[in-house]
């Protein structure tokens, strides 16, 4: 198995992201990461989702995916033609004695430090997924009281944008 | 041109725009703004049932009628819920259907307020798409919206919850005139390569079969099947759900594979080198254990949804399209080919399927204790009453029967529930088709448990004058549950006898007598006991036109259905009888 990193464009409206992420624990995959915000285009939206699984499942995942009516576009994100990111705050445990330590860790990550107490410092760091967890190791011994991530966001490299071609309306037949 | 009035009204002139004709429905509170304008109207007629599970099927069995999607209708929370069993049994057969809900008002909605039931939550997994409404000018777009999808691609059923302050809504009605739906684009045109290479494959094949499912049917594909059949001489197999699209009077017909396919049909996909899938989507009750299915075949798998290709079996040539259009490109790239002289022989693929065929023929066991053969009931059935009447099954035995013993000559003569397996939709169906195809004779055969899962719209019937005919295979028990138990738990009959026959040495009265049952819905009601008065029974039947009939056919309770792939085991190791496996006798 490996970890896959699909784009899903969609239409911005009520229910689109249960319909997504119903479908994937349905067919039985787990989510790693499900990000979604707005894009260039007014009234789409775009999710991000990473998920670990064999190639033949995940085809076959992402054909229901786009069989469903408010997804407009799917592209599989390469990790080479692609730019993908994550963001993560932690509270690392500073006393006075190893805060020093802890923000030159941070230094190093070129993370920044968000809020300070009298014990404990935010720190603010985006990056690739190796980063951040290379990152989270080295402030490991420090002392880690809370950490949040906001997954995985991906965009591919080049001129070509997702939604381009990808906007036409059905003629009604009848 | 916009016209001022309540959403209700907009509700159904947006129904007729769509060139509904039939509404099957149960009003309620949520929904009731709605029945108000249908109360005037002139050209949608409604349907009172007495279930909405009736509601839903009725709208299936008006689907296969008449090729156009069936409406239901039900107001909010248990209406709504009791559309779900008919959504999902639509979703799995891709009937088209458009069921339309009350939902509470708009304000009310999350707060838990009486009758209310996320239905769009609930449904999400069994509906092609579903909507939510909550304003009143969202309306006719909606409407529009769900007929389409509901009709187009690979079709299926669309659920269209309307909050019931959207109706009360005052609005201005307008039909769009084209619609908005970037994310919905179903492919239709095959692709040329991929057609030739199917067509490459066709004449090098040495033991060909084209594998026919419903997505023939839904397609409109017979008279294109036909063709591509005769000019290729392959051999057809047609599953359960597209019996009739291919007439089963044609030589080439060798009947239905499947886990209670014939010996011929099962042995042809077998030992195939190609198959030809043709809106079939390798279902496990046609495949048997799938790594053991038609192990030597290369697969040609033509189907419109993308998402069924590959899904269980691998297909070496994937052709995305409408089985009409795909059919017709492969008979003029078959006929180039031909043109070309590039031909294969099929004569020795023939005669080993002949000898199955000869060999193996369907049959049953009489009884021989002068109990009445369930088999030979429906057998008589489908010659006495003849190819040009509708019939509708049920789930269990009685069903896998009409689906061997009726000779099917034309597509939509026969409908049931093959991939959700939905006891109770034989009555409600029935009733849905000749709504839709009133002229037409219609017939549910129906099992006795079946039959007492949805009787009720028996009352539908009788009040609405939609005079169907029910034939109750009645053997007293859950027929094929018992089957199971006979063969795989020892006999032990847990829970299966439904006491629907009389025990004289018991002294167990029938419960119900279906003859009195029918007679107490204002249907007639007829008992058949003996071989010697099927024939009569079935034509006093017919000649009853201006009331439904049940005919209670009392037949021999240990009858099997026969031939069988165990559950979960390779189709070759199918059984001809019990106990009994064919001999395949393979040249190569």
């Amino acid at each position: 198995m490996t970890m896959h990193t699909l784009s899903v464009l969609v239409e911005d409206t009520p229910g689109v992201l249960a319909r997504a992420s119903a479908l994937f624990s349905r067919r039985g995959f787990n989510i790693n990461s499900l990000t979604v915000g707005p894009t260039e285009v007014p009234g789409l939206s775009r999710m991000t989702i990473v998920v670990n699984c064999d190639l033949h499942p995940l085809e076959q995942v992402t054909k229901q995916l786009n069989k469903l009516v408010n997804v407009i576009k799917i592209v599989e994100m390469d990790t080479d033609a692609s730019v993908r990111r994550e963001l993560l705050l932690v509270k690392v445990k500073a006393d006075p004695g190893s805060r020093s330590h802890v923000l030159e860790t941070a230094e190093l990550f070129r993370a920044n430090v968000v809020d300070v107490g009298p014990d404990v410092v935010v720190i603010e760091a985006t990056g690739k997924p190796e980063k951040l967890e290379a990152l989270i190791r080295n402030l490991e011994p420090f002392g880690i009281k809370e950490l949040v991530k906001s997954g995985l966001v991906a965009l591919g490299r080049g001129p070509r944008s997702m939604s381009d071609r990808s906007l036409r309306s059905v003629e009604r037949s009848a | 041109m916009t016209e001022q009035m309540t959403g209700a009204q907009s509700l159904i002139r947006s129904l007729e725009h769509a060139g509904v004709d039939v509404v099957f429905g149960i009003p309620g509170g949520a929904i009731l703004p709605a029945y108000d304008p249908l109360y005037d109207s002139g050209k949608v007629r409604h349907i009172l049932m007495r279930h909405e599970q009736g509601a839903g099927h009725a709208a299936e069995g008006y689907a296969y009628a008449t090729g156009r999607p069936g409406v239901c209708m039900a107001t909010s929370g248990p209406g709504a819920t009791n559309l779900v069993t008919p959504l999902a049994d639509a979703h799995m057969d891709s009937v088209p259907m458009v069921a339309i809900t009350g939902q509470v008002a708009a304000p009310s909605i999350g707060t838990d307020a009486f009758q209310e039931a996320d239905i769009c939550g609930i449904t999400m997994p069994i509906t092609k798409h579903n909507f939510l409404v909550r304003e009143a000018a969202d309306i006719p777009r909606t409407i529009a919206e769900a007929f389409h999808i509901a009709s187009t691609g690979r079709p299926g059923p669309v659920l269209v919850d309307i909050a019931k302050s959207a109706l009360q809504a005052a609005t201005r009605f307008a039909w769009p005139q084209r619609l908005d739906l970037p994310g919905y684009r179903p492919v239709t045109k095959p692709h040329g390569k991929q057609v030739r290479e199917a067509a490459r494959m066709i004449a090098e094949a040495k033991r060909p079969v084209l594998y026919v499912g419903g997505g023939v049917l839904k397609a409109g594909a017979y008279q294109e099947l036909r063709v591509l059949a005769e000019i290729t001489g392959l051999p057809v197999v047609t599953t359960l759900m597209a019996r009739g699209v291919f007439p089963d009077s044609h030589a080439q017909n060798l009947g239905m594979p499947g886990m209670h396919g014939n010996v011929a049909a099962v042995g042809a996909l077998q030992r195939a080198d190609l198959i030809i899938a043709l809106g079939a989507r390798f279902d496990d009750r046609v495949t048997g254990k799938l790594d053991s299915f038609a192990p030597g075949a290369k697969i040609v798998h033509a189907d419109i949804d993308p998402a069924e290709i590959s899904k269980n079996r691998h297909a070496d040539v994937p052709i995305v399209g409408d089985c009409r259009e795909v059919i017709a490109d492969l008979v003029v790239a078959v006929r180039n080919d031909q043109a070309e002289g590039r031909q294969a022989d099929i004569g020795g693929w023939w005669s080993q399927l002949d000898r199955l065929r000869t060999t193996y023929p369907l049959g049953y066991e009489d009884p021989g204790d002068g109990t009445l053969s369930p088999q030979y009931v429906i057998k008589r059935l489908g010659e006495i009453v003849g190819p040009e009447a509708a019939y509708a099954a049920g789930v269990g035995q009685h069903q896998m029967w009409a689906a061997q013993f009726i000779d099917y000559e034309r597509p939509g003569a026969f409908m049931n529930s093959g991939g959700a397996g939905t006891m109770g939709f034989a009555v409600p169906a029935a009733l849905g088709a000749k709504a839709g195809d009133p002229d037409r004779a219609v017939w549910a055969i129906d099992g006795d448990g079946c039959f007492q899962m949805t009787n009720q719209e028996l009352a539908t019937c009788a009040v609405e004058g939609l005079p169907i005919k029910v034939a109750v295979i009645n053997n007293g028990n859950l027929g094929m549950v018992r089957q199971w138990q006979t063969l795989y738990y020892e006999g032990r009959y847990s829970q299966t006898n439904l006491q629907t026959l009389e025990e004289p040495a018991k002294q167990k009265a029938r419960i119900p007598d279906f003859v009195r049952l029918a007679e107490a819905y204002g249907c007639v009601g007829i008992r058949c006991e003996r071989a010697e008065d099927v024939d009569a029974t079935i034509e006093k039947a017919m000649a009853i036109d201006d009331a439904p009939v049940v005919i209670d056919f009392a037949v021999h309770q240990d009858a099997m259905v026969w031939p069988m792939v165990g559950p979960g085991i390779s189709n070759d190791s199918i059984q001809y009888a019990r106990d009994m496996a064919p001999d395949w006798d393979d040249e190569d």
